[in-house]
């Protein structure tokens, strides 16, 4: 390893390498570790398999992100010529730059402490190879994606990441919810992908590129063009239908509806798929795409909206949730809407800095609530929980870090991240910033509400976890494993789990405090990213008047953010602590509130019932006027029909008389020698 | 009186007219209808031999051989068929024999 540190050069082989490991552990455990190849390998070689892919990759994606962060080097290269189509390169490639490379850290990182994490919390699982193989499948998938060099193998990481959310959400195929979500989960991804596949098409027809520096070389000169026969700005209708991709798997409104319901699988990969990594590839394209947002104002101020309703009202679902893993999921959300605020304001590095942040405490809370189910037999119900703190001491603490953390407590990592992009969006002058300023204020106080009456909920108070209905049915449904409910004392998790809980919470503490002066306001994002500082000035304002994290977090408790935190942490307190018939009082005043929040702003209904119904009865339309009678009515059957009807016309001239059909040749004859003979000279 | 071009073509006219209203009228028998095709050939062949008489070109008198001798096959195969088809269908009355129809 020594030449390696003398002279620190990104090679393609160990980036390759860094990408093909998950895979590598992935296509072993997966083929041989599940009953298609016969169960060769055992449990303990299978996880041993899956974690050393990824701790290879993990090595390798930190040893990338010191070579570019002290280097600044930026790789590009091309690796293999997929095909081609006219002048068009469908190409694999690798492009290494800051955010590449602290996306893969990220990625691997969680990706490593899931993967240790899952052989505590899937120990007494039938399907603990397949689980591993689905893990690491995703991991490459996810590498794939980030450190692509073209917009193609983006979107071949984007629909692999899809698809083992996919497998992921339905692992345990017998329970209809699962199937239920995971089929709605993929059904609002390709209403995304969609719009994204228009935008790529787009971008090919114009540039008639697929690699990022080609195409970016281009931005400007897209920026007068309009789409044909409108008067609509190109480069506003390529990052429009860019982001309706972003916003399906970043889970935006209004196509967040998957993303709660994707709690129907297994806790781990709610923690690595749909909080800390999957969900945020979308913030990552719009970042990686910033060179055409950055020209598009209006692309902007639809990001800037959708992020602001997405950051506010998903957070507010967050206060009536009763299932510990939907409250994170909530919670998910808006910290999703709060990132592309972030990109709305053009506050690129801020939004990749608050999903990094992010994607550790919310990772944190996922596996901490997944060792809480654990620890009160796979109930999820945080009516019935109460009284953990002494039960399930490191949970307890590594809960209560992850929660401050969300709140954005000063000098935790998610204060640096989150007051970053409140920072940014008051210096914004967009259009849609009036909106967008007074949703991530309330959406502050709100965060800090529904985190903290979990918190309550689950680790103070009365011990309520005997009092769990027995009836399967209301909780099976959601419940992880099947095999024992009851009300035994709760306990604490064992070490496999409990140790990912304390490295992500390590992170969750420090990583802000430590890293925000290195990925905001030096070039490791900053020569990533394209940020037009006279049109849009926030990233500059925000660095000229940033001293340093420390005066920054002592600042900020005499601002409002942190009074609003205090505020929703307070009132939970009082609501769920001191005086416990205040909720039922408010929701008893509140009814109609309640009412709209409990059935999610009838988005759920609203699909169902209006479009789903719509869509089923052009279906049915379709089926019946246009395949069943034009299709199947006038053309295969009539064209039949046809045939048999001029046949019933000259059959009788086959009369299977031999002279019959002499005397019908002979008048052929005589009549084409007439014809050749007397008429045609 | 001497015998032209003429008298030959309107003897393999005839000819050929008599062979054609015998596939015609002929309702009885298979035999007759290819006699009739052999009678037809024939007449193709005076025509063949008259004008290679009168052109004198002898390829014309080559051309009747090569005829004659597919004729022969041909009723060879014929008279074959005939047979199997008796065999099969106890007949060759030709009005019997019409299952190839529509």
């Amino acid at each position: 390893m020594a030449p390696l540190f003398m002279s620190p050069h990104l090679s393609l082989h160990l980036l390759l390498l860094a990408a093909l490991a998950p895979l590598l552990g992935a296509v072993l455990v997966g083929l041989w570790g599940t009953s298609l190849g016969g169960n060769v390998l055992g449990r303990r070689l299978c996880h041993g398999l899956a974690i050393l892919g990824v701790l290879v990759s993990f090595v390798l994606s930190a040893w990338t992100l010191w070579v570019v962060s002290t280097t600044g080097e930026r790789f590009e290269q091309t690796l293999y010529s997929w095909m081609q189509i006219g002048s068009l390169n469908m190409e694999v490639g690798f492009l290494i730059d800051g955010l590449t490379a602290l996306m893969m850290c990220v990625v691997t990182f969680v990706s490593l402490m899931v993967h240790i994490y899952t052989m505590g919390y899937m120990e007494e699982d039938e399907g603990y190879n397949r689980f591993f193989a689905y893990i690491s499948l995703f991991t490459f998938a996810m590498l794939m994606l980030v450190m692509s060099n073209n917009l193609l193998q983006l979107f071949f990481g984007w629909e692999g990441v899809g698809l083992v959310s996919y497998l992921l959400i339905g692992f345990w195929f017998n329970k209809p919810s699962a199937v239920f979500a995971n089929m709605k989960a993929f059904l609002v991804n390709r209403v995304g992908d969609f719009g994204f596949i228009l935008g790529i098409g787009l971008i090919v027809a114009y540039t008639g590129s697929l690699n990022y520096t080609e195409i970016f070389a281009k931005s400007t000169e897209l920026k007068g063009l309009l789409l044909p026969g409108t008067d609509w700005s190109l480069l506003s209708v390529v990052c429009i239908c860019l982001f309706i991709g972003a916003m399906g798997k970043s889970a935006q409104f209004p196509l967040h509806v998957w993303l709660p319901d994707s709690m129907e699988g297994p806790t781990p990969i709610s923690a690595l798929i749909h909080a800390a990594t999957m969900v945020t590839a979308g913030i990552f394209m719009v970042s990686r795409m910033s060179p055409y947002f950055e020209l598009s104002d209006t692309a902007l101020n639809l990001v800037l909206v959708v992020g602001s309703i997405t950051a506010l009202f998903m957070g507010f679902l967050g206060i009536i949730q009763n299932d510990i893993k939907r409250v994170v999921a909530y919670s998910t959300l808006s910290q999703l809407g709060y990132m592309t605020v972030a990109l709305g304001v053009s506050a690129y590095p801020i939004a990749i800095f608050h999903l990094m942040t992010h994607a550790f405490f919310k990772a944190l809370l996922f596996l901490a609530a997944g060792s809480v189910i654990m620890g009160v037999h796979h109930n999820q119900d945080i009516r019935y929980m109460g009284g953990l703190k002494k039960h399930m001491p490191i949970t307890w603490i590594t809960s209560l870090i992850g929660s401050l953390a969300l709140i954005g407590t000063p000098f935790f990592s998610g204060f640096y991240s989150k007051d970053s992009i409140i920072e940014a969006v008051l210096a914004s002058d967009l259009p849609g910033s009036g909106f967008a300023k007074w949703a991530v204020m309330v959406g502050v106080f709100v965060t800090a509400f529904y985190s903290f009456r979990m918190y309550f909920l689950v680790f103070h108070g009365e011990e309520r976890y005997h009092l769990v209905p027995q009836v399967e049915g209301e909780h099976g449904d959601h419940g992880d494993s099947q095999d024992h409910h009851g009300s035994h004392v709760p306990h604490e998790s064992p070490w496999v789990v409990t140790l990912p809980l304390v490295l992500l919470a390590i992170p969750s503490v420090f990583i802000g405090f430590l890293s925000i002066e290195g990925v905001l306001y030096s070039d490791l994002l900053h020569s990533a990213l394209t940020v037009l500082s006279d049109h849009h000035p926030v990233m500059h304002e925000l660095a000229s008047e940033f001293e340093s994290p420390l005066a920054m977090a002592v600042g900020a408790f005499t601002g409002l953010p942190f009074a609003l935190a205090f505020l929703g942490v307070l009132s939970a307190y009082y609501c769920y602590r001191v005086n416990p018939r205040v909720p039922d009082w408010v929701a008893h005043k509140l009814s109609w509130v309640v009412q709209l929040l409990e059935h999610k702003y009838y988005m759920d209904w609203f699909n169902e019932q209006v479009l789903a119904r719509f869509t089923r009865l052009l279906g049915r339309f379709l089926w019946q006027e246009g395949d069943q009678r034009v299709i199947d009515g006038y053309l295969v059957n009539g064209s039949w029909r046809l045939m048999a009807l001029a046949s019933r016309w000259i059959k009788p001239l086959q009369t299977g008389y031999l002279y019959h059909y002499a005397l019908v040749m002979i008048l052929g004859v005589f009549l084409l020698m007439t014809w050749f003979v007397w008429i045609k000279p | 009186m001497t015998i032209t071009l003429g008298h030959f073509l309107t003897l393999g006219a005839i000819l050929f007219a008599l062979s054609v209203t015998g596939i015609f009228l002929n309702r009885k028998n298979i035999i007759v209808i290819l006699m009739a095709i052999e009678l037809m050939l024939l007449a193709v062949n005076m025509n063949f031999v008259a004008f290679s008489h009168y052109l004198n070109d002898i390829q014309g008198q080559v051309f009747v051989f090569f005829i004659l001798t597919v004729a022969a096959a041909e009723s060879a195969i014929g008279l074959a068929i005939l047979v199997l088809l008796f065999r099969n269908r106890s007949t060759i009355h030709v009005d019997e024999l019409n299952t190839l129809k529509g």
